[in-house]
């Protein structure tokens, strides 16, 4: 059994930039990576805003070593799992029980879009080799295949927690002494699929979000991948870089309310939070930052900001929903997101809630708006909350 | 200390008559083409009929799955849903594309996207229930119903959960039969299942259905059998790799192959996809009661969990359907059973349960 699960590695791909400096540098200087549809083929292009990342399909080919057929989800992927291991700098991940958890909501939806059109008009029609990869599971293989590793890979699809629960399942694998090292997190890329169910679910703002802003109008949906590199106390011990800290809590919840929609006292997030912090033998007034899932629906800021309302008393933590840069990038935001918590814990960093003006009438906090760094952040509470009621909350704590 | 775990109930809707009170396979389902379907049971019984208008095949399949398996073990609260689900819920995502390209992206409904998500199943149980446990959905081909049956065995382990609710769910759509079709997965010509094994030729037959488990940390009256251990492996490179897993697998349970009692393999008539099956009936499963599975069930990503309700109910109930084409006695009461299931050559599994004393 290892005693803790440590974080070696991070790496990210998203609207604001295509590797972690990128991103930082984007998060200090508050730009926001929303924008016009520049990528993605849709109707609804200089209609409704979102945050894509800023490469072509052939330019991500080029940085992921995968083909050009290869779905968006993939090439994300690849790439942040990529600079993650690189930055655990883990000189012999052959000889390690070395484990691969991803996450994704819609695996190759963007080929399987392409084919189903032609497939529509003529069951004969469509290049087999645009929904070969179809399934979740594939661009997580896709991926495995890629960086070599083959002992223990696995998907997990949770809707819009999906790779918070990667990323608890791969520590309970490291604790459970059953794999030394995991790369765990999600990716998913914007399809035209999910671009147009968020968009008939009527939750989509037409102007840049405004996540836990009394006049927020709906989110937008953004598409990226985060991978943390997650290893043993041995494995730990072994490396010769600093550690980013350690996932000291975790907990998942159903909120067992609706389909689609987050029970009014946000049941399901309370349990999450609850349920983390009481792993972690943590107080709520220990945590110095809380990474919201801060969508930028009515609903969900509502729930999520009742439950906190519940778990915290004032002073309130320090909260933000980074969603405001990246956009809601689903399967990927607790990947993402678990990435921005531990740079938060490395840097002292806080990120701004862009975008906010007028506090919730129904809520006694507000989100931070400024950029700090070089703060004392010792524990970062990151929330992750989907469809189907999947509530998932981590927490990664200082060294 | 290693922890023991039980299958304290199971149930199965499949291509056979497998759900609810009814015989143990006396009575087979014979199918002329290549395709099977499950034999649905009438829903009304057990979904609310205001939901049940809304569900696709697959969320009635699996919630009914789902709640018939907790009803015959009493629970109406499980430590834990788990759901394992390769294609997840594809008539729904079929209908919400097709909705989304004829209609230029203006407003398809909604509904099928709300249902589209691959933890529909699972959330759907908990909603029915009410249940605000832990709640995971698995989507790794393959191995989506091994890693769910992995992820429950830990939270018993872990101490996490009193019960764990696991299960699998897949359907094959129109759409998805026709796709894996032109992808060469299934036998050319119409084919009847209980001739599966008997062509050494390409292509298997296609399947589809559900299987839900309780297990539990403690024995209790009723149980099914014990679930002794599981494992997986991904693309072993040569046979040696696949029987030094099994060896080493068996080993941990410091049993060897001369302590199972019957072997279930995951044989699924493609000439190619058996070899590894007959190679190992040539060598460590040489002379082995061994029987198969799809020719009753077809071929799909989670079929390993029919086969472990096919042996929970082996175990159970002390005797071997005769479909199987089971030779062997049942005067002593089988003890012990492997399964070993293998999906287009990558996903490899095993499956070790036991009567229980």
């Amino acid at each position: 059994m290892s005693t803790g699960v440590f974080i070696a590695g991070a790496g990210a791909i998203t609207a604001i930039g295509n590797n972690i400096a990128e991103c930082i540098s984007a998060l200090e200087k508050e730009q926001a990576g929303m924008g016009e549809i520049c990528y993605l083929e849709t109707m609804h292009r200089n209609k409704i805003p979102v945050a894509e990342v800023k490469l072509n399909n052939e330019e991500l080919c080029a940085l992921s070593g995968l083909p050009l057929h290869t779905s968006r989800t993939a090439l994300l992927s690849s790439i942040a799992a990529k600079e993650a291991l690189q930055d655990a700098g883990i000189e012999n991940i052959s000889s390690l029980r070395t484990g691969f958890i991803s996450a994704n909501t819609v695996g190759g939806m963007d080929k399987t879009e392409k084919f189903f059109s032609n497939f529509l008009d003529d069951l004969t029609k469509g290049r087999l080799r645009e929904v070969v990869n179809h399934e979740c599971g594939y661009t997580t293989e896709l991926v495995a295949d890629l960086l070599g590793i083959d002992h223990y890979v696995s998907t997990i699809s949770t809707a819009c927690s999906s790779s918070a629960n990667a990323i608890f399942f791969a520590a309970r694998l490291i604790k459970q002494d059953m794999l030394d090292v995991v790369i765990a997190g999600g990716t998913d890329a914007l399809t035209k699929f999910t671009l147009n169910g968020f968009n008939t679910l009527m939750i989509l703002d037409r102007e840049y979000c405004k996540p836990f802003d009394n006049n927020r109008m709906g989110l937008n949906l953004g598409e990226g991948a985060g991978y943390l590199v997650l290893v043993s106390d041995r494995v730990a011990g072994s490396l010769k870089k600093q550690l980013y800290g350690k996932l000291s809590g975790y907990h998942n919840a159903n909120d067992a309310y609706h389909q689609t929609a987050s029970s009014p006292d946000g049941t399901g997030s309370f349990l999450a939070m609850t349920g983390a912090l009481a792993r972690s033998g943590l107080q709520p007034s220990d945590i110095d930052y809380i990474n919201l899932h801060g969508t930028g629906t009515q609903n969900n800021d509502l729930a999520e900001g009742t439950a906190i309302s519940r778990v915290f008393a004032a002073p309130y933590p320090m909260m933000s929903s980074t969603k405001s840069f990246t956009g809601h990038t689903l399967g990927a935001s607790g990947g993402i997101e678990a990435v921005l918590s531990v740079l938060s814990i490395k840097h002292g960093m806080v990120y701004p809630n862009l975008r906010f003006k007028t506090p919730m009438a129904e809520l006694g906090f507000v989100p931070q708006t400024s950029f700090l760094k070089g703060r004392p952040i010792k524990h970062v509470l990151s929330n992750s909350f989907g469809f189907g009621g999947n509530c998932s909350s981590l927490i990664f704590s200082k060294l | 200390m290693s922890m023991k775990i039980y299958i304290q109930s199971a149930a199965a809707i499949s291509p056979q008559k497998t759900f609810g009170q009814v015989p143990f396979l006396t009575e087979p389902v014979t199918y002329s083409g290549n395709r099977l379907q499950v034999v649905e049971p009438d829903y009304k019984n057990l979904i609310d009929a205001k939901l049940l208008r809304r569900m696709s095949r697959i969320i009635k399949m699996g919630v009914s799955t789902a709640t018939a398996c907790l009803q015959e073990a009493g629970e109406n609260d499980p430590g834990a849903i788990v759901t394992g689900t390769a294609y997840g819920c594809l008539e729904d995502t079929g209908v919400f594309l097709t909705e989304t390209i004829q209609r230029n992206e203006e407003l398809p409904p909604p509904t099928a996207f709300i249902q589209s998500t691959h933890n529909t199943v699972g959330a759907q149980i908990a909603l029915m229930l009410k249940c605000h446990h832990y709640n995971n959905t698995f989507v790794h081909n393959g191995f989506s119903f091994e890693s769910a049956l992995l992820d429950s065995v830990m939270l018993l382990k872990e101490k996490e959960a009193h019960n764990v609710l696991a299960g699998s769910a897949d359907e094959l759509t129109d759409n998805s039969y026709t796709i894996l079709s032109r992808l060469g997965l299934y036998k050319r010509n119409p084919f009847s299942n209980i001739d599966l094994f008997s062509s050494r030729s390409k292509g298997t037959i296609a399947g589809e259905g559900s299987a839900f488990f309780l297990l539990t940390g403690e024995q209790k009256p009723g149980a099914y059998a014990e679930l002794c251990g599981m494992t997986t492996f991904y693309k072993p490179k040569s046979k040696i790799e696949v029987e030094q897993r099994i060896i080493s697998f068996l080993a941990e349970h410091s049993i060897g192959v001369n302590d199972i009692d019957l072997i279930v393999t995951g044989k699924n008539g493609d000439a190619r996809q058996d070899l590894i099956y007959e190679q190992l009936g040539q060598t460590i499963f040489s002379g082995k009661q061994t029987i198969h599975f799809k020719d009753l069930c077809g071929e799909y990503p989670t079929a390993s969990s029919f086969a472990l309700w096919l042996a929970a109910n082996i175990l159970k109930t002390g005797s071997v359907p005769a479909v199987t084409g089971y030779k062997g006695s049942t005067e002593n009461k089988l003890k012990r059973i492997l399964v070993y299931n293998h999906y287009q050559h990558s996903y490899h599994s095993l499956l070790l349960v036991s009567a229980v004393e």
